[in-house]
């Protein structure tokens, strides 16, 4: 077999592993999730916790202050991450390392508060460990939660008839944090120091390499963080090199663990979807949507880099035999192409900032294409929480179009989607393309902006519109390639990412509220059904179309052009 | 329906003159001021305004081509908007011809009636008496309180037999501009100066106050989204086109594409293909279109919303008689006791109806012709015959003649009758009425006294015979999702075997107002729309409950007040009918809307290899229409978006095709015809315009 044949069935079966773990997963952390959401005892560690901050975990909230409860939360989280980072050279533990400066600690406290774990700084040569652990991993936490919050949030709206509230945030949090996501972190940190990951908290260790050098290894807890930055969709690594540096991903069989940690959560929640709303099927429509956009995706990836030939990515791979004809360029050899695509691909359908391979290296298909995995929305199936609150927006759109088209005014799981509740999609649907579109759009028509271009061409546009996508749907992945360590980047992609990740979640708590106070119609035959393949194509549909044609010139001036005119 | 008949949406020359005569409304609605309250449309005549400046400074023909072509885009949607107006207006002039100014005749004490004042009709106040003699039109809104009187309604239900006015009762309602033909009556004017039926009417058909309805606003809101959005796309496209002109510096400018970015007149163009256009210059004539269907089968809905929450319905109330069954109960048999030949009893039974007026007994004489043979007679036929006429007291009418004594009427009283003469009822008398009660029909029993000798000779089958073709409607509508509960008075037996063979899905028997009140109620708090159809003063309570309350012309002021529609035919089945219309309303908007969509791909595959494959040669594969030049392929796209605005405009106007089914089923079909169809049919159009543009200089 040619090495593109065989990377093949490489990739079909690796991908055929991970949905199939996914699938076994569905049902029982789905279940799991809906026990922890709609459970009415509160554990005691849990009890502390709402002691603590002064919370009554038994009052429900409308959505207005659940909405405040999140913002004063991201609020308070920002700052402190802030003063960790200004802070830093007073801290013990921080390996030596100077204060951040204002604009990076300003951008990288934006980024981990948002879930979006961009980084414009160095893991191994910034950060200390307080910063690391108290800061940035418990941000990789608490934001994953928050976002969980959100989408149950929805769903309660969904599922509730002629209430005004929404359930309670802080109650959502701790739980989100303690139940769900702390114990699948511990158990993946175990697996991933068997597989020989780095879990230290010493001083630098150096020593000399056998060609007389010197090295240092910079310690840290990175199998720790390494769980809960992909389980909770965050990305943010200790290493620079993130999820292709060795101590943070040692093996392909790690590798492999973290696809499925980034996915987990993400493919579970329809169940806790269905189960909430009192539909099981209502969760299978949106798990299937999902399963069907992510791939779609992947096979266009893979098939883009397992067929490199004659493209800049695999003229550099050099001359070993096994590489021939893939896109061999910025993947790590232990990896090889395929699961190097998978990660990808997994990472970006995730919202997820993880790389174990430099994405600017991929053809322009391939990396078009994990543009537009974000683009997408990150609903295919997107970060912890925010990708089912997505694909229910997306699904609000699609109710009213096609409703229409039945001849009832258009409802969804009973709820009526009138004016307010269209208006507030809309806005959400608006939001986040705006944001990209204007930030690539400023950054382009900018010195400073073009300052930070690594290539020329339709190359160099594709990595400020990969930026700019990945802030604003808080995916935190970069294209490398862009110099983006600069005021210019720091202030922009932080204003991406913090509009990106809170305007969308207070439209989809307004949204909320609003679902919440209706009463639900009952289903008849003139209803149109959301339960059925039928609405899961359309939903598919609506998706890439919609995504399609809002940033088609883009796309077009960036991989597209340099795709086409090889 | 001699006026108002259902009209198409007006084919080929008819077309072409309703669009000529629209065409001044058309211009005249480019001023911006209105024209701000649809944005879509708003945003191409910027774009347009925009185009003529800069085609102005530096004049090209593509220039001025794109710039005429984006101008026509808006005239076309304001013409679909005048086209829509124009074909209600017709209608209010005739209407307004109606509403001449009357001189009233106001008592000045109602009480009495020779004394009263001139005045004229607008200055009636509600309270008002007045007094309208034979020949004189009706000078506003009210109920008739003295007299009765034939009245002419023509005006404004287009039907020329007159009907019934009189005091008391359900049919006391009177319209202002409406004439007594015969006899006087007093009239309690109920209407508001200015505010009468007849204004409100023309005010209706001109779609002078039309408001947005939910639907309309919410869609406008997802409308002005992808607006926006679209303009965001190509206003941040420009950075980006600057900045792939200058790293690649050797491409020579072209019509689209110089070193400071894409043109103004490509952008303009882009984005007025981009935008829904097509759904935004459609909308409000749908929504105008839409009352107007209801206009033509002359139901008056009171407001937009009304028409829209029809669509809506899961619960339709029905009134039995006159809507599911034919209005009075029909002979259906004739059931002769053993020893009594059918024909004996049939023509007993005829005998004994033929002065009987009441329409039970006028079918007794119908059904004996046509299942018997046998003639009807006039009573004046035959001589000697004594004719007992029907009264509440005896409940039998009858003949006497030639020495024998007919009676036919309700069971007890016949009986009784045949006992108090000597005779003895036999056991299958009552096994025959029995039989009758218990399949809810209504038995009549014929005796008589013949030579001294009384007997029953048989029992008449009463029956209500349920209209033809309801079954059939009833199964629609279940298949629509929709529950029929038929409401009726008569007991849960009667009613049962009623609702057994129209096939409603429920019904309430013995059904006082407050019963129905609760019905409607109790169905709201379960979240359904409930629709039902009144004429009575005691269904005004749930009239006014229901979402959608049809009240029947004929029917009293309250009705008419409570209920949000009236029909103007008073036939309780048109609420079927106008369920239908709700539903064709919202199927349009929302198959236009998904047509608007997907035709944004087509364009895509026009434009953007026509701007970019300049400077990215590759980007012509995307060219997949082969279209001959940038030029043309950007005009061939804009023209296009004009051309199916025109295109559409029979379609928003009629409405599209619907047929009642499953959700499932609709979705599929409109998915199918304007989903894929809006993706592929702008390939098709673009590629066939740019065969013809491409002959025009300068697009080659």
């Amino acid at each position: 077999m040619t090495p593109s044949a065989n990377s093949a069935v490489g990739a079909v079966l690796v991908t055929g592993t991970v949905f199939l773990a996914l699938a076994l997963c569905y049902r029982p952390l789905g279940d799991h999730m809906f026990r922890v959401y709609t459970g009415a005892r509160h554990w005691r560690v849990e009890r502390v916790v709402y002691r603590l901050v002064g919370v009554d975990a038994d009052a429900e909230q409308r959505w207005p202050a659940y909405a405040r409860a999140l913002l004063a939360f991201s609020i308070v989280s920002v700052l402190a991450l802030y003063a960790l980072q200004r802070l830093q050279d007073h801290l013990f533990l921080s390996l030596g390392m100077p204060a951040v400066p204002p604009d990076l600690a300003w951008n990288t406290a934006v980024a981990f508060v948002t879930n979006t774990d961009w980084q414009a700084y160095s893991g191994e040569s910034a950060m200390g460990h307080v910063v690391q652990t108290a800061g940035l991993a418990v941000q990789n936490f608490v934001s994953a939660a928050a976002g969980l919050s959100v989408a149950v949030a929805l769903v309660r709206g969904f599922a509730r008839a002629r209430s005004d509230t929404l359930g309670n945030f802080w109650v959502d949090l701790v739980r989100g944090t303690i139940r769900i996501l702390l114990p699948i972190a511990f158990a993946a940190a175990i697996l991933l120091v068997a597989g020989g990951a780095l879990q230290s908290f010493g001083g630098h260790h150096g020593w000399t390499t056998l060609a007389g050098g010197g090295q240092t290894l910079t310690p840290a807890g990175a199998a720790s963080q390494e769980a809960i930055k992909d389980l909770g969709t965050n990305g943010g690594g200790v290493f620079n090199a993130n999820s292709a540096h060795p101590w943070e991903n040692p093996t392909a069989w790690t590798n492999l663990l973290q696809i499925f940690l980034l996915l987990v959560i993400a493919t579970s929640l329809p169940r806790t979807f269905g189960r909430m709303v009192g539909d099981n099927r209502q969760g299978y429509v949106i798990v299937s949507v999902m399963a069907f956009l992510a791939l779609i995706s992947i096979g266009v990836t893979q098939t883009a880099e397992l067929h490199a030939a004659g493209t800049v990515p695999q003229a550099t791979a050099g001359a070993a035999p096994q590489w021939s004809g893939l896109a061999a360029e910025g993947r790590e050899a232990r990896f090889g192409v395929p699961d190097s695509a998978l990660f990808a691909s997994a990472a970006t359908l995730t919202s997820t900032g993880s790389v174990d391979s430099a994405h600017d290296s991929y053809t322009a298909f391939g990396g078009g294409m994990l543009i537009f995995n974000m683009l997408l929305g990150e609903v295919a199936p997107g970060g912890a929480g925010s990708g089912l609150y997505g694909i229910l927006v997306l699904a609000v759109i699609t109710v009213f179009v096609a409703g229409l088209m039945v001849g009832r005014t258009p409802e969804y799981l009973g709820k009526k989607i009138g004016s307010r509740e269209i208006k507030l999609a809309s806005l959400y649907f608006l939001a986040t393309p705006a944001l990209v579109l204007l930030g690539t759009a400023v950054a382009m028509g900018t010195t400073a902006g073009r300052a930070g271009i690594g290539n020329g061409g339709a190359h160099g546009l594709s990595e400020v519109l990969y930026a700019f996508a990945s802030a604003g749907n808080n995916n935190g992945s970069a294209f490398s390639g862009l110099s983006a360590n600069t005021p210019f980047y720091n202030t922009a992609l932080g204003l991406c990412m913090l509009f990106g990740r809170f305007l969308p979640m207070v439209l989809v708590l307004a949204l909320a509220g609003s679902l919440a106070r209706q009463a639900p119609v009952p289903v008849s035959a003139g209803t149109l059904p959301t339960h059925r393949p039928q609405f899961a194509g359309l939903l598919a549909g609506v998706t890439i179309v919609l995504v399609a044609l809002t940033f088609l010139p883009a796309l077009a001036l960036g991989p597209l052009a340099e795709g086409l005119s090889r | 329906m001699s006026r108002r008949t259902v009209r198409g949406a007006g084919g080929g020359t008819a077309g072409l003159r309703q669009a000529a005569r629209a065409l001044p409304g058309a211009v005249r609605k480019l001023n911006p001021a209105v024209m701000w309250r649809n944005p879509v449309m708003f945003i191409v005549e910027i774009g347009a305004l925009f185009t003529t400046v800069l085609a102005a400074a530096t004049p090209s023909f593509f220039a001025w081509a794109i710039t005429g072509w984006l101008w026509l885009t808006v005239l076309f949607a304001n013409l679909a908007e005048a086209v829509a107006e124009g074909r209600g207006r017709a209608q209010a002039a005739a209407l307004r011809a109606a509403r001449r100014d009357t001189v009233a005749r106001r008592l000045v004490d109602p009480a009495v009636h020779a004394k009263w004042e001139e005045i004229g009709a607008p200055d009636l106040r509600q309270g008002d008496h007045v007094i309208v003699e034979a020949g004189e039109t009706i000078p506003g809104d009210g109920d008739v309180v003295e007299g009765i009187a034939s009245v002419d309604e023509s005006a404004i239900t287009g039907e020329s037999a007159p009907v019934i006015r009189e005091s008391g009762g359900d049919r006391s309602a009177v319209t202002g501009g409406t004439r007594v033909l015969s006899d006087r009556i007093v009239v309690r004017i109920t209407q508001r100066p200015g505010e009468s039926f007849l204004d409100r009417m023309i005010a209706l058909v001109e779609g002078a106050d039309r408001r947005k309805t939910p639907n309309e606003i919410a869609l406008n809101i997802l409308l002005a989204a992808l607006t926006i959005i679209f303009l965001v796309a190509t206003a941040t496209m420009q950075p980006l086109a600057v900045f792939s002109r200058s790293v690649n510096p050797g491409v020579a400018d072209s019509i689209a594409l110089t070193s400071d970015g894409v043109t103004g007149v490509v952008l303009a163009a882009l984005v007025v293909c981009l935008i829904p256009t097509t759904i935004g210059a459609l909308l409000s004539a749908i929504g105008i279109a839409g009352m107007d269907r209801l206009v033509q089968r002359n139901v008056l809905a009171m407001s937009g919303r009304a028409v829209e929450a029809a669509g809506d319905v899961s619960t339709l109330l029905l009134d039995k008689t006159g809507t599911i069954t034919l209005g009075n109960r029909q002979a259906a048999a004739f059931l002769p006791v053993p020893g009594v030949p059918v024909l004996e009893l049939a023509r007993a039974a005829q005998l004994s109806s033929l002065t009987d007026a009441t329409p039970e007994g006028r079918s007794i004489v119908v059904y004996a012709k046509n299942a018997y043979g046998l003639r009807e007679r006039e009573p004046g036929e035959l001589a000697h015959a004594g004719w007992v006429p029907f009264t509440a007291q005896t409940r039998m009418s009858g003949v006497d003649m030639d020495g024998r004594r007919i009676r036919k009427g309700a069971a007890t009283a016949v009986m009784k009758w045949v006992r108090d003469n000597g005779g003895h009822p036999t056991v299958d008398a009552g096994h025959l009425v029995d039989g009758i009660s218990a399949s809810g029909g209504t038995p009549l029993v014929v005796g008589e006294v013949s030579g001294g000798a009384a007997r029953v000779l048989g029992v008449i089958h009463l029956k209500d015979v349920v209209k033809e073709g309801m079954r059939e409607r009833f199964d629609a509508m279940r298949r629509m999702g929709i529950r029929t509960v038929m409401i009726t008075g008569d007991n849960a037996l009667t009613a049962r075997a009623i609702a057994e063979e129209a096939g409603v899905d429920d019904f309430l028997a013995e059904a006082t107002p407050e019963d129905k009140l609760a019905l409607i109620r109790r169905e709201q708090e379960g979240g359904r729309l409930v629709a039902m159809t009144g004429d009575g003063t005691n269904d005004a309570p749930a009239l006014a409950q229901s979402d959608v309350g049809v009240a029947m012309n004929t029917g009293t002021s309250a009705a008419k007040e409570a209920g949000n529609m009236v029909d103007l035919d008073s036939n309780p089945t048109k609420l079927i009918e106008i369920v239908e219309i709700g539903k064709q309303l919202l199927i349009t908007r929302g198959a236009l809307t998904t047509f608007s969509i997907a035709n944004d791909v087509a364009k895509y595959f026009a434009i953007i290899p026509a701007m970019f494959a300049a400077v990215y040669p590759g980007l012509d594969a995307l060219n997949v229409m082969r279209l001959a030049s940038p030029q043309s392929a950007i005009l061939s796209a804009v023209v296009f978006n004009a051309l199916v605005i025109v295109a559409l405009i029979p379609l928003a106007l009629k409405g599209v095709r619907y047929r009642p089914s499953s959700a499932s089923t609709l979705l599929r079909r409109n998915l199918c015809v304007y989903g894929l169809g809006g993706i592929v049919v702008p390939f098709a159009g673009i590629k066939l315009i740019d065969l013809v543009v491409r002959l025009l200089p300068g697009m080659s």
